[in-house]
């Protein structure tokens, strides 16, 4: 796909085509030189916040998504929603279930659903998910959701590049909290307590309030929120978007530099990497490389492009 | 081109209760390296085009048992043609009389169906056929 081709598409989705969107989601998804094309095409486009959503599997994130959702759009705000599912390890494909939990939103044209499988990457699905906002934004919707399992280090990557975090605890939890969800307290600007139509959960509920309050620095400037929230019998949710808005506007006056600088160096990386595989995948050694596939050690071929783009250069472009 | 997913989309149009074969197929799709979005049951023709175009898939799947497949499954293929997804390879599943079957493939834009028991094997293979085939012309 050209770079005329890629602006007409560029074009369409700032004019909130959804098919244009639903494609340029794609080429984000598919990577390479078309998404340098279309973030040069939509730099600057489209405001909001993207809020990420993240929590153990089967915490309800999809149901809260649902009902967050509701809300927002009962406020007059168009949502993008991006939920992520981890690929089979083995056969490279995946199951995308979350739009089952969704199933009140269809319909509603003023929110979009779009599943991504991570690819097992690392930094990288975090780059791809902000492109993939950047993209819902420049297409109108304002607030974007991103829901992603909590487990593993390629989730906690996606979760620095949000602008606010949500935590989903479910009841019920025990001990397993300052273990297992250390790293993730830390980074979350809102917690919530889920499914609290469960009996279990005001316990868990004080307990996780106690957490956050030993947690928190002394000269904390945002107070963490635990809140509790019942997609089931959609209570709390009013108070939870509350808190969401509320952080974005924090956010306005109190950007979170290490937050910021972490996001910036994650795409300069992101850039980096891609530009130099679509280098080194234009050097005369890459036909060579393939071909010693499985016989050569990888690392051994990769410093050898790397050494031949060094004496060479730039073959194309 | 061809080492990117085949992304499909399976929905279970219909009123009918049970997704047992529908969870079977989306499986076997994501062992055989696809990017299977599942929507679940009770999905109306509008609900399954407007899944369909945002998640941008190459395939959609449909599983019916309802006995409604004559009147659910042209209305799928012929939304999908109006909202710009005629490359789009439909694929149903579920208990469909061969005279049925005929007419759909036939006159109906339904490109393959199998009944039940059908080895998914051979349903992945006519994936992977026709989504090369088509995006070949694309
Ligand atoms: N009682 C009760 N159950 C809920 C509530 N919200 C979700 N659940 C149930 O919790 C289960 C998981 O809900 P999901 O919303 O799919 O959770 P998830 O975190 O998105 O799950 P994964 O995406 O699979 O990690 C489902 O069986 C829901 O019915 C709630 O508010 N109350
Ligand atoms: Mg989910």
């Amino acid at each position: 796909m050209n770079d005329a081709t890629v602006q007409q598409l560029a074009n369409e989705v700032r004019r909130g085509d959804r098919r244009a969107l639903a494609r340029a989601l794609t080429l984000i998804d598919r990577g390479g030189a078309p998404v340098r094309s279309l973030r040069r095409a939509l730099a600057g486009y489209g405001v909001g916040s993207l809020v990420g959503i993240t929590g153990a599997p089967g915490a309800g994130k999809s149901s809260l998504t649902t009902v967050i959702t509701q809300e927002l759009r009962q406020r007059g705000m168009q949502v993008g929603i991006i939920a992520v599912d981890p690929s089979s390890p083995l056969s490279g494909g995946s199951l995308l279930g979350d739009r089952i939990r969704m199933y009140d939103l269809a319909g509603d044209s003023g929110v979009f659903i779009r599943s991504m499988a991570n690819r097992g990457q690392y930094g990288g699905l975090a780059a791809t998910t902000l492109d993939a906002a950047m993209l819902m934004r420049a297409a109108g919707f304002g607030m974007v959701l991103l829901e992603t399992v909590g487990a593993g280090q390629s989730d906690v990557a996606v979760v620095d590049v949000a602008d606010t975090v949500l935590l989903v605890e479910a009841p019920g939890m025990g001990d397993e909290v300052q273990s297992i969800k250390a790293g993730l307290l830390e980074v979350a600007d809102v917690i919530v307590v889920s499914k609290s139509d469960r009996p279990d959960a005001p316990a868990t509920l004080q307990q996780l309030r106690a957490l956050v309050r030993m947690q928190m620095d002394s000269d904390a400037v945002w107070s963490v929120p635990v809140l509790p929230v019942s997609a089931l019998r959609q209570t709390g949710v009013a108070a939870l978007v509350d808190a969401l808005l509320a952080h974005a506007q924090w956010l306005q006056t109190h950007p979170v530099t290490w937050r910021q600088q972490r996001r910036q160096l994650l795409a300069l990386q992101r850039a980096l990497e891609s530009q130099l595989r679509d280098a080194v995948q234009q050097l005369p050694g890459w036909t060579t490389a393939l071909a010693q596939l499985g016989q050569s050690d990888s690392d051994v071929l990769a410093r050898q492009l790397l050494e031949e783009f060094v004496v060479n250069g730039f073959t194309k472009e | 081109m061809s080492d990117v997913p085949i992304r499909v989309l399976v929905a279970k149009p219909g009123l009918d209760g049970h997704d047992r074969g529908a969870k079977v197929i989306a499986r076997a799709l994501r062992d055989a390296g696809m990017d299977v979005i599942y929507t679940g049951i009770g999905q109306t023709p509008h609900m399954i085009v407007e899944a369909a175009l945002q998640e941008d898939v190459e395939v959609v799947g449909l599983s019916i048992l309802s006995g409604a497949h004559m009147t659910l499954l042209p209305k799928v293929a012929t939304q999908l043609r109006e909202a710009g997804l005629g490359h789009c390879v439909i694929v149903a599943g579920g208990i469909i009389p061969a005279e049925d079957s005929a007419l759909l493939t036939s006159q109906y834009g339904i490109d393959a169906i199998y009944g039940p028991g059908t080895n998914t094997d051979e349903i992945v293979a006519f994936i992977r056929t026709t989504v090369a085939a088509r995006r070949a012309t694309l």
